[in-house]
């Protein structure tokens, strides 16, 4: 079988050799490529349950939920939250603020003022004040973890316009469960802060992120690499380098649901070496490698946040339906090549990834894990708007390691993606 | 080999990537898209940033590092009036600054669109608003962002969308 696949990438390279598209376009023979299923880890003080589900709407498609402990700091008062969005694309954990029961005390600026944040995300943000929790996912604990509470313009909290403004309208906040589909999201991304990071710790004022609150309003401030919203995997005591998000094959044409596991820790325990996996450096200062397609290189990024492959192919019909997917009549298959990046030091990691894209307004209704989905980026060739986005698809079939920047891990320099 | 690799250290270089001719006018203004040069100036002020101009045949780009670290280049062309607008870096630019009198078509293209999808499967991706009047797309994630803005009746005879980076 092994041997088989070899000798299938050898005749892939061959042909590549003459052929134009080179790197990406279709494939007509994309069974014989097909890996080997992987293992998914359910056992260990270190592992979590993860679903792709559809989520507390029932209809949010490709997003993996998590159950999330937190607590009040140095108590054992605590709330489980539920239906917890897994995002490698972002880091930190976000709660919507009616959701949560437990007392969690408000962060304060030097100057005794409570602290708020503005998170930028793709066509929407996230705003609330930032509190402090004691968080604990299966047996891992972090203590004293700011964490974003989202909340629309709650008492002494009003949503700054320089928050609100730059994704277009007030109405694009993802701060409540109809908005974000989710009770909260859990950053579990490349960065063990937000904002800042070893080299560059300071969220100035001046990128609108954080803010602090008097009564006439919230203003823009500097904030701390320490009081940022932090990745809780960074603060856990053991297991705290990254981490693996293991999900299953799903049917072609896509299924009801799927569960895997969110495994901590890179290399610690008996369950999470990082094996045969190849490991792919990313450019800290992005966040992103590198993916060619059909001839064009593009930064690129591995987001289980994202609920589809986001890419430009204009050889693949548009969906009437579901606006801005791909509907093919028959599921197309394509190949694309991974390389990693680096913004200092040598780049590690080469390959190529094989995927298919159905037609959207089928998978939709087959239900909420779907492999095939895809969607596309912009209208027309070439824009600095065009990254290939691997999202949650990418991540069925697969192991994949997210290995945190300025962590220790095995296999290379941190940070990195492995798979 | 790898176009988009080269293109982003020039963003975060941007000093020693491109020969320039630095510049800067004082003048206030009110826009941005399908504003005039004023319009650039602000836009300068309200991102903190510096600002240098490179010369083409059919138009000025007039890019802008904005203190966030995201640089915007404005397209101005030779009528005086801003035709595109791209941006990348870490934070998105003010929208509503850099949009100018775009802004509301914008806005209201984005709300039809929440509006059209009230389930939640479309709200984390990338923004394609694609109008007769108007483009916008915004693609990336937390901590990097691109975008591109333009008006596709103010594109000057010749020049290509490629050219727009």
């Amino acid at each position: 079988m092994k041997a088989m696949r070899v000798f299938f990438l050898s005749v892939m390279g061959l042909s590549c050799a003459f052929a134009l598209g080179c790197g990406g376009g279709s494939s007509s023979s994309a069974n014989s490529s097909t890996p080997p299923p992987n293992t998914i880890t359910t056992t260990g003080t270190n592992v979590a349950a993860i679903a792709v589900n559809g989520g507390p709407l029932g209809n949010y498609s490709d997003a993996a939920f998590i159950s999330v402990t937190v607590c009040t700091p140095g108590t054992t008062t605590c709330q489980t939250v539920p239906n917890i969005l897994v995002d490698t694309g972002s880091s930190g954990l976000r709660i919507i603020s009616s959701l949560l029961t437990v007392s969690l005390p408000q962060q304060k600026a030097s100057d005794g003022n409570p602290v708020a944040e503005c998170l930028q995300f793709l066509g929407s943000y996230t705003w609330g004040p930032v509190q402090t929790a004691d968080v604990q996912i299966s047996g891992e604990k972090a203590s004293s973890v700011p964490i974003q509470v989202l909340s629309d313009n709650t008492a002494g909290f009003a949503t700054p316009t320089s928050c609100s403004d730059p994704s277009g309208t007030l109405e694009s906040s993802a701060d409540t469960v109809a908005l974000l589909g989710a009770y909260g999201i859990l950053g579990v991304g490349t960065y063990a802060q937000d904002c800042g990071i070893a080299t560059a710790p300071v969220c100035q004022a001046s990128y609108n992120v954080y803010y602090e609150c008097p009564s006439t309003g919230c203003i823009p401030t500097n904030q701390q690499l320490a009081q940022q919203v932090t990745n809780p995997v960074a603060l856990f005591a053991t297991d705290n380098n990254g981490v693996i998000v293991e999900l299953p094959s799903v049917a072609a044409g896509g299924q009801a649901s799927a569960t895997g596991s969110l495994v901590f820790g890179i290399g610690t325990q008996s369950n999470n070496a990082l094996g045969s996996a190849t490991v792919y450096s990313i450019d800290y200062t992005t966040g992103n490698f590198s993916t060619t397609f059909n001839s064009a290189t593009d930064e690129s990024f591995l987001d289980t946040g994202s609920n589809g492959y986001y890419f430009q192919d204009n050889s693949l019909a548009q969906c009437t339906d579901a606006q801005g997917f791909y509907c093919p009549t028959t599921p197309v298959n394509l190949t694309a090549t991974n390389q990693g990046t680096a913004y200092q030091g040598t780049p590690t990691g080469s390959g190529t990834v094989n995927f298919t894209i159905g037609n959207a307004d089928t998978l939709f209704s087959a239900g909420n894990a779907l492999s095939e989905l895809g969607g596309t980026v912009v209208t027309d060739g070439s824009s600095p708007a065009n990254y290939f986005d691997w999202g949650l698809p990418f991540f069925f079939g697969r192991n994949v390691y997210v290995a945190i920047q300025g962590a220790t891990a095995p296999g290379g320099t941190t940070p990195y993606w492995a798979y | 080999m790898n176009r988009r690799r080269a293109c982003c250290l020039k963003w975060i270089v941007p000093a020693a990537a491109i020969a320039l001719i630095g510049m800067a006018e004082a003048r206030p203004a009110e826009a941005s898209l399908g504003g005039d040069v004023g319009s650039i100036q602000a836009d300068q002020v309200k991102l903190q940033g510096t600002r240098q101009t490179t010369p083409k045949a059919a138009y000025t780009v007039h890019e802008i590092q904005a203190a966030s670290g995201t640089v915007v280049r404005e397209y101005l062309a030779a009528d005086g009036k801003v035709f595109a607008v791209t941006f990348r870096g870490p934070f998105l630019p003010d929208m509503r600054q850099i949009l100018g009198n775009y802004f509301e078509q914008y806005s209201t293209a984005r709300q039809a669109q929440v509006a059209q999808n009230p389930n939640a499967r479309r709200a984390r991706r990338p923004v394609v608003v694609d109008e007769p009047g108007l483009n916008v797309q915004i693609g990336g994630h937390p901590r990097s962002f691109g975008g591109r803005a333009y008006v596709p009746g103010m594109l000057p005879a010749g020049v290509q969308l490629e050219e727009i980076q």
